[in-house]
């Protein structure tokens, strides 16, 4: 059925848009300290990101969303299956979205500190934890006969998903890094750049390990083929940064991530949940999927509305293009404003 | 421990909790944007320096609702993977175009409105807000489209093989009456809410004599609002009954304890009952009026619970098909009363602030300032009914709640979670309330503050035209005018 895999590469574009996107928000929250150094300095980072997190954010709930009504056995077994990681990774994301929100709004050195930790912790470990579960998705998990997890938590501990968290961890720092070079100035778009280059050379190593890795167990010409492009455009990444040129660094940036997330994709297709009990067991995009009907309607939802959603979601980060100075950031407030 | 109960507590803690927060968004952003229009239209910086306080308090808030929500979704597939996989063909989709449609709009804009306010033009600007404010209301319809499919399925056949629902007409499922009217009454209630605030808020201002040229416009606009929401509420409430009578009896004979089938049916405003709940020591009665807002007719049927349990009984199987009835009809006179009372409150509220009146009793404006609980009391007890009146099924009549649980999910994980959430809502609970109290203390922003956020100098007041003055020219170094 055409309908079933136009659903997958719907789904699996939504996931890498979320990492592309997220992914370098989770790397500017991570970098707060490293590059953000000094209140006025911190205060940029969150800025650069400030009008767009939230946007970046409903990539993953359509993913989701999508997720559900396109493929519901997929969604069952994966959100069931993962349950106390989600669990973590539903923390973070709460605490994340209000320190954003609520950090700009205390009035005390101590009540932004606080919230600085929140977005320090929750970023690294959604960095680390969504490569982590996409490592085990993609390793394939006990699934059993009718579509169950019937592994552990403990089970998603395993080596190589271990080090894919590691290497988006790794990637999403990177990327977060261009990304401030490309939005920042002085001496945060210095030590932003100085950043990219000093870890991306590890990166690009856990990235061809990883890769390989992958393609020990599972994968074809194409994962393959965007394993290497990752690793390549990461390399292009940061040799483009040391020339200055942030815009162009960052589109590479943008191929790594974007290749790594789509070579999982490529790499399970047909499965969408692959067993490691039974091959048969797997969930794919016929087992796994909804009716004709409902694909074919949510198909022309998704064409009609998706254009003016891009557009819009565009134009947002055009509105908000500029590089931003620690200059241009007004004082932190110590004391509320008395009446 | 049994995974079910622990999982159903979790559903409903997470998701009253979440709905404390919905309307007032629902609510805010519609006022906040008629407010920021006025500004637009007339220039008059009292509406501006209105706009941008409301829009703190506003934040505050929408933050909490946008991050709880991301549990929800989640939740289904976490909680309910046995659901999930039986509804996911119908259930989905409704939550997919949310997503796509209402998700994608308000996240979008409240960037552009939070950070835009010198960078985009102000009727620009304004329109932002009209977006949030429509993207959440077209959240609402499509979660109420799927809750309404659990309350009463259709627009599906049962695929037998693979034992699940599945879809055969999305515009039934959309536009069902049971939804269009579960709709209007949970908007028009959002409004209320909104309103509430609007009004309850300014009275703190008004009691205070604090910036009185702004909140005496704030609280009109606010009692307005609470008047014809929360007569509007009444009456898509009143239109929802006779749905719900028609496609879920059982719930409107829980919502009145009613266990017998009675011709003409009266309605309790209060009654005492065995411990138990399954019959009535002692009641005060009016005559007819439960058989009124059932069939709008004084006296008419309305089918009495010991009968629907026998013809469920038939139809399903042995098994007790009762919700609990001290909830349901609890719940349901709590959802009643806190309407009545706002509507109360809003004809007393604009009689007392009348032609501009502005009453000297601080008693007067500590009860418009309690009124922000009514809504909230409103909203929670609305859904503990609808929700709690769906009992034993998730979709009714189809599917069992017993069956709809995570069958790989043990009960001491659902009990992590749910522990998890409880703590990490109890402490934003007390931040959010606390950020909101500190920030009506502060006030609104004076003109002067006001008129720079925007990056405009004082409006010309005789016959400048509309257009504000542009203050300096684009500057690298320039402060932000607004940053996090």
């Amino acid at each position: 059925m055409w309908l079933n895999v136009f659903w997958f590469l719907i789904i699996a574009f939504l996931w890498v848009g979320y990492f592309v996107l997220e992914g370098f928000d989770f790397g500017v929250g991570a970098l707060l300290r490293l590059v953000g150094r000094d209140e006025k300095g911190r205060r940029v980072l969150i800025n650069t990101i400030g009008p767009i997190w939230d946007g970046n954010e409903v990539w993953l709930i359509t993913a989701g969303a999508f997720t559900f009504a396109a493929f519901p056995e997929w969604y069952a077994s994966m959100f069931s299956g993962f349950y106390l990681a989600l669990l973590v990774i539903l923390v973070c994301l709460i605490a994340r979205g209000v320190a954003f929100e609520y950090r700009g709004k205390g009035h005390s050195d101590r009540w932004r500190a606080r919230w600085d930790l929140v977005i320090l912790i929750t970023s690294w470990l959604l960095a680390l934890l969504w490569g982590v579960a996409f490592g085990n998705i993609v390793r394939g998990v006990p699934l059993n006969a009718d579509h169950q997890y019937v592994g552990t938590f403990f089970d998603l501990l395993n080596p190589f998903a271990l080090l894919m968290g590691l290497t988006t961890l790794g990637l999403f720092l990177t990327h977060g890094s261009v990304f401030l070079a490309l939005k920042t100035t002085a001496q945060i778009r210095d030590r932003a750049r100085g950043f990219a280059l000093r870890l991306g050379p590890f990166v690009v190593l856990l990235l061809a390990a990883v890769v390989i890795w992958q393609r020990t167990f599972r994968g074809n010409v194409f994962s393959v083929g965007l394993g290497a492009l990752a690793v390549v455009a990461l390399v292009v990444a940061l040799v483009i940064t040391r020339t200055g040129r942030d815009g162009w660094a960052f589109i590479a940036s943008i191929v790594a991530t974007g290749a790594l997330t789509s070579g999982w994709f490529a790499a399970m297709y047909p499965d969408v949940l692959p067993s490691n009990l039974n091959e048969t067991w797997s969930l794919t995009i016929d087992n796994a999927s909804s009716t004709p009907y409902t694909l074919t309607v949510m198909t022309w939802v998704a064409l009609a509305f998706a254009p003016f959603v891009l557009a819009y979601q565009a134009w947002s980060y055009w509105v908000f293009r500029r590089r931003i100075s620690a200059k241009q950031i007004p004082e932190s407030p110590t004391s509320v404003p008395a009446h | 421990m049994d995974p079910l109960g622990v999982a159903r507590w979790q559903f409903g803690i997470t998701t009253v909790y979440h709905f404390l927060f919905v309307p007032i968004t629902i609510g805010m952003a519609f006022f906040i944007a008629i407010t920021e229009t006025a500004w637009v239209r007339t220039r008059n910086t009292l509406y501006l320096r209105a706009a941008k306080f409301w829009g703190k308090i506003f934040l505050i808030n929408f933050a909490m609702g946008v991050v709880t929500g991301i549990v929800q979704e989640f939740q289904f597939g976490m909680n309910w993977s046995s659901y999930s996989r039986f509804v996911g063909d119908v259930f989905g989709a409704p939550l997919a175009m949310e997503s796509l449609l209402a998700f994608f709009l308000e996240s979008t804009f409240i960037g552009l409105w939070i950070f835009g306010w010198d960078k985009l033009a102000p009727a620009l600007h304004a329109t932002c807000i009209w977006l949030v404010a429509i993207g959440t209301m077209m959240s609402a319809f499509f979660i109420l489209a799927a809750n309404s499919f659990m309350q009463h399925p259709v627009g599906f056949t049962m695929n037998t093989d693979r034992d699940r629902a599945e879809m055969s007409d999305i515009w039934t499922v959309l536009t069902q009456p049971l939804n269009v009217w579960a709709y209007t009454h949970v908007i028009t209630g959002a409004l209320l809410s909104g309103a509430t605030m609007f009004a309850g808020i300014s009275a703190y201002f008004l009691m205070k004599r604090r910036d009185v040229d702004i909140f005496r416009k704030s609280v009109r606009l606010g009692l307005v609002g609470m008047l014809i929401a929360s007569l509007a509420t009444i009456i898509t409430g009143d239109l929802l009954a006779k749905v719900m009578t028609e496609v879920q009896p059982m719930k409107m004979a829980s919502a009145e304890a009613l266990w017998n089938t009675s011709a003409p049916a009266s309605f309790s405003v209060f009654t005492i009952g065995t411990l138990d709940g399954s019959s009535e020591v002692w009641s005060l009665r009016v005559p007819g009026v439960l058989s009124f807002m059932a069939t709008e007719s004084f006296t008419g049927e309305v089918e009495g619970i010991n009968d629907i349990q026998a013809r469920y009984e038939e139809q399903y199987g042995p098994g007790d098909y009762r919700p609990i009835i001290p909830v349901t009809y609890w719940m349901f006179r709590l959802m009643m009363g806190a309407g009545f009372l706002l509507l109360l409150t809003s004809i007393v509220g604009l009689w007392l602030t009348r032609k501009g009146r502005l009453p000297k009793s601080k008693a007067v404006w500590v009860l418009a300032m309690l009124a922000i609980a009514g809504p909230m009391v409103g909203h929670s007890a609305g859904w503990i009914f609808t929700e709690m009146g769906r009992q034993p099924w998730t979709v009714v009549g189809l599917y069992r709640t017993s069956e709809s649980v995570s069958p790989s999910v043990s009960g001491g994980a659902v009990l992590t979670s749910l522990i998890t959430y409880t703590a990490l809502y109890g402490i934003l609970a007390v931040v959010e309330v606390g950020l909101v109290i500190k920030y009506v203390r502060i006030g609104a922003p004076g003109e002067a503050e006001a008129l720079l956020s925007i990056r405009r100098g004082p409006p010309r007041r005789r016959g400048g035209g509309r257009q504000g003055v542009q203050s300096t020219d684009e500057h690298e170094d320039k402060p932000l005018t607004f940053a996090y």
